[in-house]
């Protein structure tokens, strides 16, 4: 099996509240690889800590413990400038076009500032890589000049994506990237991130909300819950026979796109608990429709239950023999 | 037998330094009793700003230029301030996106709900709360007694939502206008929201409008639907045509752009373009620039609005003398 180009062991973030000796778990105690040149999924309800384990992946965060591994050197203990030139090889789209691109910068700084801190090129080398960047995510030469706000959402996803590919990256996280777009202009950028992948052997960590999409995007998927994965499987295992209850119950809350097509529901009572006091025993327990009294007392951890072709299909979940 | 709501032509306009924005422009839709309408397109079309024409809550710099909203025979836009507000929370109740937001936070979750029963009817506080109780119980607010004490902040948001459904409930609307209801909350819990709203349907009888940007939902829960594109409807149909066979060429590209769990396909088709400023608006169909099957006639006035089936309308040149895309 060939090396992941990233490796999450034993991933925890806790955050400690202003004022209080309460501590939320937001990410406690993520297994996770991305193998090259694959999508890796990451879905999850709001809060489920999907977003700071993209955030720890490029060490935006600094994590609690855990090793993060890429291409095999650590990121967590590198010294600080080794980690810098790495950030060339891993950078990140966000979810709103609106707040994370500067304002006060135009789309040509926006794109050429990364190059003069990681590549060694020449002003024209940069000008030339820069018209090459708009062409390829369908923007003009004349838009060089403009400002953020001078586009649409969709269009400056489409800047926040060239500015990803600006250092030649061969790691991108995808945190909600189309979440804040309408679903016409949603296509367009799920097409172009895919033809960019095609075109550049991307590896990709796409983190949604929106099972749908993922699904459409991603080789293998990672099921989150309360700061744990509960289960991860290639696309085809976690649609085709989801394990895990919780898995089933977010598949099947998903409304079908055929009027009263709906799909057979596994309900779901109460709310996500809160991540500062999370439930003893397995996480989900608490609404799981089919929770017994040693799900309530141990924790699962999670294990292969099945190998599927060369990625095992992974659950968290006592009831899964 | 007459509709219970009824908008014809409703005009609402916001006018800025730059111009003029017709956000609603001559749109016309129906709701019969005990049904649920859904109103759907992307943001800007003009969904939200119809939902709040009819409840009259357009504020300056926004007016509601002409039209007619119909309610039980009567024109609402006839209405003085007075009658309207009487109307409102009362007759015709409205949930918004954003539970959070929609309540105030240094009163209780309870008390809000009997004040607006309070403003309506002439019961004794006492009645007021036994009825918020029920209310709470009828969506599903575990404990209501202790609950009814609480605070906004001391809510998840899904049952913030369940407690917006029930003081849009508290004095038996007929018309209750949802606008995306569930679009803030997790997919676990917009089912639960959603179903709640049909049994309310079911139970008491209300129409309900329901406004959204998401066709899932819309396949969950609504009777009949209506497409809009930039201040206009562009098709109205029951459910199962518009799903099973959409006609205008934006609801086509709408269906095809969204991926879908269960079928997988390597490409999406998006819709090409994007939607024209509000503030420069091409002359004719307002689609053709975006629109796969646009003809020479698409640019010269307003797309007819054509019966093409019982109840299914569409407002395309293409179906016209029988034609088709």
């Amino acid at each position: 099996m060939s090396r992941a180009l990233l490796e999450i062991r034993g991933l925890v973030k806790h955050f400690t509240v202003e004022g209080s000796r309460e501590v939320v778990h937001a990410v406690d105690g993520v297994d996770l690889s991305v193998m090259p040149g694959e999508t890796l999924g990451l879905v999850g309800e709001s809060g489920c800590g999907k977003t700071t384990v993209g955030r720890l992946a490029l060490r935006l965060l600094e994590p609690t413990a855990g090793e993060l591994l890429l291409d095999g050197r650590d990121l967590v203990r590198i010294p600080r400038r080794e980690l810098r030139r790495l950030r060339s090889r891993m950078q990140i789209v966000f979810q709103d076009p609106f707040s994370s691109l500067n304002p006060r910068m135009t789309v040509h700084t926006l794109l050429t500032r990364p190059m003069e801190i990681h590549l060694n090129l020449s002003p024209l080398a940069r000008q030339a890589r820069l018209e090459e960047l708009l062409e390829k995510v369908g923007l003009r030469g004349e838009h060089r000049g403009r400002y953020p706000h001078e586009f649409s959402g969709g269009q400056r996803q489409r800047i926040a994506i060239a500015r990803a590919l600006s250092v030649n990256p061969d790691f991108v996280a995808l945190d909600e990237p189309t979440s804040a777009l309408d679903v016409s202009v949603q296509a367009q950028i799920l097409n172009l991130l895919k033809q960019l992948q095609q075109d550049h052997g991307l590896t990709y960590l796409f983190i949604s909300h929106n099972l749908s999409v993922v699904k459409h995007m991603s080789d293998r998927i990672a099921v989150m819950y309360l700061g744990q994965l509960v289960e991860v499987a290639t696309r085809e295992a976690l649609f085709t026979a989801p394990l895990h209850p919780y898995t089933r119950a977010l598949i099947s809350s998903i409304p079908a796109l055929t009027p009263r097509g709906r799909r057979e529901r596994i309900r779901l009572v109460g709310d996500v608990p809160s991540a500062i006091r999370v439930p003893a025993g397995c996480r989900f327990h608490t609404r799981c429709p089919f929770a017994e009294d040693r799900c309530r007392r141990e924790a699962p951890a999670l294990r292969p239950v099945a190998a599927d072709g060369e990625a095992p299909h992974q659950v968290s979940c006592h009831l899964v023999p | 037998m007459e509709p219970l709501l009824d908008v014809r032509n409703l005009r609402t306009h916001f006018f800025s330094r730059a111009g003029a924005v017709r956000a609603v422009d001559g749109v016309s839709f129906s709701l019969d009793r005990g049904e649920i309408l859904g109103l759907v397109g992307e943001s800007g079309c003009g969904k939200s700003v119809s939902s709040l024409s009819v409840m009259r809550l357009v504020d300056r710099p926004g007016r509601i230029v002409s039209g007619e909203i119909l309610f039980e025979g009567r024109d609402l836009l006839g209405l003085s301030k007075e009658e309207m507000r009487r109307l409102r929370g009362n007759r015709l109740a409205m949930i918004f996106q954003e539970p959070t937001s929609s309540m105030n936070p240094v009163f209780t979750t309870g008390s809000q709900i009997a004040e607006a029963i309070l403003v309506h009817e002439r019961v004794s506080r006492k009645a007021a709360r036994e009825r918020v109780l029920r209310l709470m119980q009828l969506v599903g607010i575990p404990d209501p007694e202790r609950r009814f004490r609480q605070f906004p902040h001391q809510f998840s948001g899904g049952m913030l939502q369940r407690m917006m459904v029930a003081m849009a409930l508290a004095c038996n609307p007929s018309v209750l206008i949802a606008d995306e209801p569930v679009t803030a909350l997790d997919v676990t819990i917009q089912a639960q929201i959603l179903d709640l709203i049909k049994e309310l349907r079911d139970r008491t009888g209300a129409s309900v409008l329901l406004i959204t940007h998401d066709m899932g939902v819309v396949a969950e829960t609504c009777d009949r639907v209506a497409v809009m594109y930039l201040g206009k409807i562009v098709e109205t149909a029951p459910l199962a045509p518009l799903f099973e066979a959409p006609k205008h060429p934006y609801t086509v590209g709408l269906f095809a752009s969204i991926p879908r769990l269960e079928e997988t396909v390597e490409w999406l088709q998006p819709i090409p373009g994007t939607v024209p400023s509000p503030l420069d608006l091409p002359a004719g169909c307002l689609f053709r620039n975006r629109c796969p099957h646009a003809l020479p006639i698409c640019g010269t006035a307003e797309p007819p609005i054509l019966e093409i089936a019982p109840k299914h309308h569409v407002a395309c040149y293409l179906y016209e003398a029988g034609g088709r895309a």
